[in-house]
């Protein structure tokens, strides 16, 4: 289906990361967010407090992130598209109803302004160190879906994106944004509202006597209702049946939590989204994702000035990692050069992706500001010997 | 029960059914709760509250956190939550606000409600939101085995009390009337008229309204203190409780062994949250205003 008009605030805008995010929450149908805040995110729900009461929706400012991020779960249950924004110390404390979210098959954006940590860190400055916390920082076995914008454009583009996964595959959605994304302002182009393509709540057909909240369809996705509608359904965190009942047997264990992580694999595989540029003839591949493939982009131009074929591959879908693309790569490749604003985290992903037949050098930054893209050169010179 | 109780003839119409069950999801019965344990008491109360509140059961919601008390939400026929350990409120702040036709039931226990979920509770009345809270206040965590809780009263003997508990307690219905509430009462277990009809009160109040129960936890509770079984919980309330409807909550607080000043203490009415947004948006917005349609159209 299109978008609904009211939400597109159709033209072409000056914005930072954070306002674009929060237009794409509108175009994406969102009409409610619960938040607290938190810098470098807070833009985000200031910006959906000004605007939603124009456009018919609720914001609202709860105690802390812990209410936030279950508010905005009872608020789809009640048939809403909804999100919330943070930083890394309110990430920490969402942590738990991303669990409850994975578990109970809940469509919503979680949106992460990442800033330095761990702890407080360093509030108003940029890092991506949030990037395994957000695949695994829940108690448990579970799947999420992760993506890298790397402008304020993508910021609206992705978080349109974000709100159509989530409801195709019933999943939290987290925008992995960083300090220096959310703050930058470009150009964001929004498009008319019949040009946006938004994916609807996968809602049963079935009358409330033959439907099963957690029976999977042919893409191991249940379909989904909303409270009211007579369904008279349950839902819990608790290992629960198709039904939705609690099931404490190692049988519905093992069908039920294999099935939250199955049902992702498209987004490693075909539907995953990553950007590449020179890959034909690299022998040096930089991986890299938000406002670090930036900075990487000069390594890699500096570096084919030099005559070094370097090459691009930027990680969009961070989560599921796409695995086979970058195994793909690494048996034609010399070396994959990995900088990110973190001390060594997605660098392992490719380094168990490249399963060895490439060399994997990691670029690491604790954060606070962006890498000198003359460190990167130097990495992929070393790599390229 | 003697032999002779078993002997005594007894027809049951095969289509005879207990009233309450419209109400269950007999299908997930046995309940899990200890013999004479207390909640399911209340969940009668509730059920008819509901029966004689006519309401429309698809448009009640029943959501409920962790705990012994959490499990209520499984066993209601409605459309029903159980969530994380003390969240059950912002949950249900979420669920009404989305779908404000909702009359929005949470039904949860004294520790999630007032211990790790305590912060939600008292932000909530603050906001008058219009949620209907149930608290089974059976003194202790009993999920996990009988542990101190924020209402556990001084000098009782816990799993993590084993010399007797010295922290105050709180003093549930002070807390809700000074955060705020609508309607705030308090009842036991003995009290099942009382409580059903305070159930059917705040079923058609609006606002943030709240009712504690006081409710017998024979099994993790009173063994460890000499409180004998559920009978002497009967008898224990029928002996210490005083109905008195209008009291100040400021003299509800518990004892071990004291007083149990039972009633509808609060009964006001202030400007629930989704009035208290609209009037201000109007106020500020004027024409531009939207009213939320928060239900997303596909």
């Amino acid at each position: 289906m299109h978008a609904d008009p009211k939400g597109v605030l159709t033209g072409v805008h000056f914005l930072d990361g954070d306002h674009a995010c929060c237009e794409g929450t509108l175009a994406a149908g969102a009409r409610f967010s619960a938040g607290y805040p938190i810098t470098p995110s807070t833009e985000v729900v200031e910006r959906f407090a000004a605007r939603i009461p124009t456009v018919g929706g609720i914001f609202i400012q709860m105690e802390d992130e812990l209410a936030a991020s279950i508010t905005i779960q009872g608020a789809v249950w009640g048939g809403a598209k909804a999100f919330t924004v943070t930083s890394g110390p309110g990430f920490s404390l969402m942590m738990e109803h991303i669990g409850y979210a994975a578990m109970t098959e809940t469509p919503c954006v979680f949106v992460n302004v990442q800033r330095g940590g761990p702890s407080t860190g360093l509030p108003t400055l940029p890092a991506q160190a949030d990037m395994m916390q957000a695949k695994w920082g829940s108690h448990g076995d579970y799947g999420i879906i992760a993506l890298c914008p790397n402008s304020p454009q993508e910021c609206f583009d992705l978080t349109i994106t974000a709100f159509n996964l989530s409801e195709e595959f019933r999943v939290p959605v987290m925008m992995m944004l960083d300090e220096c994304v959310g703050h930058m302002t470009e150009k964001v182009v929004i498009p008319e509202a019949h040009k946006l393509n938004i994916t609807p709540r996968r809602f049963t057909k079935l009358p409330p006597s033959e439907f099963r909240l957690f029976e999977p369809k042919a893409d191991q996705v249940p379909d989904m209702v909303r409270a009211g509608d007579g369904y008279r359904f349950h839902v819990t965190g608790l290992t629960h049946d198709e039904q939705g009942y609690p099931s404490m047997n190692v049988e519905t264990q093992d069908r039920s939590i294999r099935r939250l992580i199955d049902k992702l694999t498209p987004i490693s595989g075909p539907r995953a989204l990553f950007e590449t540029e020179n890959l034909d003839d690299a022998e040096v591949v930089v991986v890299s994702y938000g406002i670090t493939s930036r900075v990487a982009q000069r390594a890699i131009q500096l570096a084919r000035a030099r005559g070094i074929r370097a090459g691009k591959f930027r990680i969009i879908s961070a989560w599921p990692f796409p695995d086979p693309h970058i195994r793909e790569l690494a048996g034609r490749v010399k070396a994959f050069v990995v900088p990110e604003l973190n001390l060594g985290q997605m660098v392992h992903e490719v380094a168990r992706a490249a399963e060895g037949k490439a060399k994997v050098v990691p670029v690491t930054h604790a954060g606070g500001s962006v890498h000198n893209p003359e460190v990167i050169l130097n990495a992929i010179v070393e790599a390229a010997r | 029960m003697n032999a002779s109780t078993l002997e005594v003839p007894c027809e049951i119409p095969a289509d005879a059914r207990n009233p309450v069950e419209p109400f269950l999801r007999m299908d997930r019965m046995p309940h899990i709760w200890c013999p004479a344990c207390g909640i399911g008491t209340t969940v009668n109360c509730f059920t008819r509250a509901l029966e004689e509140s006519k309401a429309n059961l698809d448009k009640v919601a029943i959501v409920s956190g962790i705990g012994c008390t959490g499990r209520v939400a499984g066993y209601a026929n409605l459309d029903s939550f159980h969530t994380t350990h003390g969240r059950a409120i912002p949950f249900a702040t979420g669920l009404k606000l989305a779908n404000p036709e909702l009359q929005v039931v949470v039904y949860s226990g004294d520790g999630d409600l007032f211990a790790i979920g305590g912060n939600h509770f008292i932000h909530a009345a603050r906001r008058n939101m219009d949620l209907k809270v149930i608290c089974v206040n059976n003194l202790t965590y009993a999920m996990t085995g009988g542990q101190t809780g924020p209402s556990t009263p001084g000098q009782t003997i816990s799993a993590t009390s084993p010399y007797g508990v010295f922290e105050p307690a709180f003093n549930l219905v002070q807390l809700a009337e000074a955060a705020g509430a609508s309607y705030v009462a308090r009842w036991t277990t003995f009290h099942v008229k009382q409580l059903a009809r305070s159930m059917g009160e705040i079923l058609q109040k609006k606002g943030f309204c709240f009712i504690e129960v006081l409710s017998p936890c024979p099994t993790l509770y009173q063994r460890r203190n000499k409180m004998g079984d559920g009978l002497d919980a009967m008898k224990f309330y029928k002996q210490v409780s005083k109905i008195r409807n209008g009291a100040s909550t400021a003299d509800a607080a518990l004892t071990k062994s004291g007083e149990i000043l039972v009633g509808k203490f609060v009964d006001r009415d202030r400007p629930d949250y989704l009035e208290l947004l609209q009037a201000q948006m109007t106020a500020t917005l004027g024409d531009r205003y939207a009213e939320p349609e928060v239900m997303c159209e596909c």
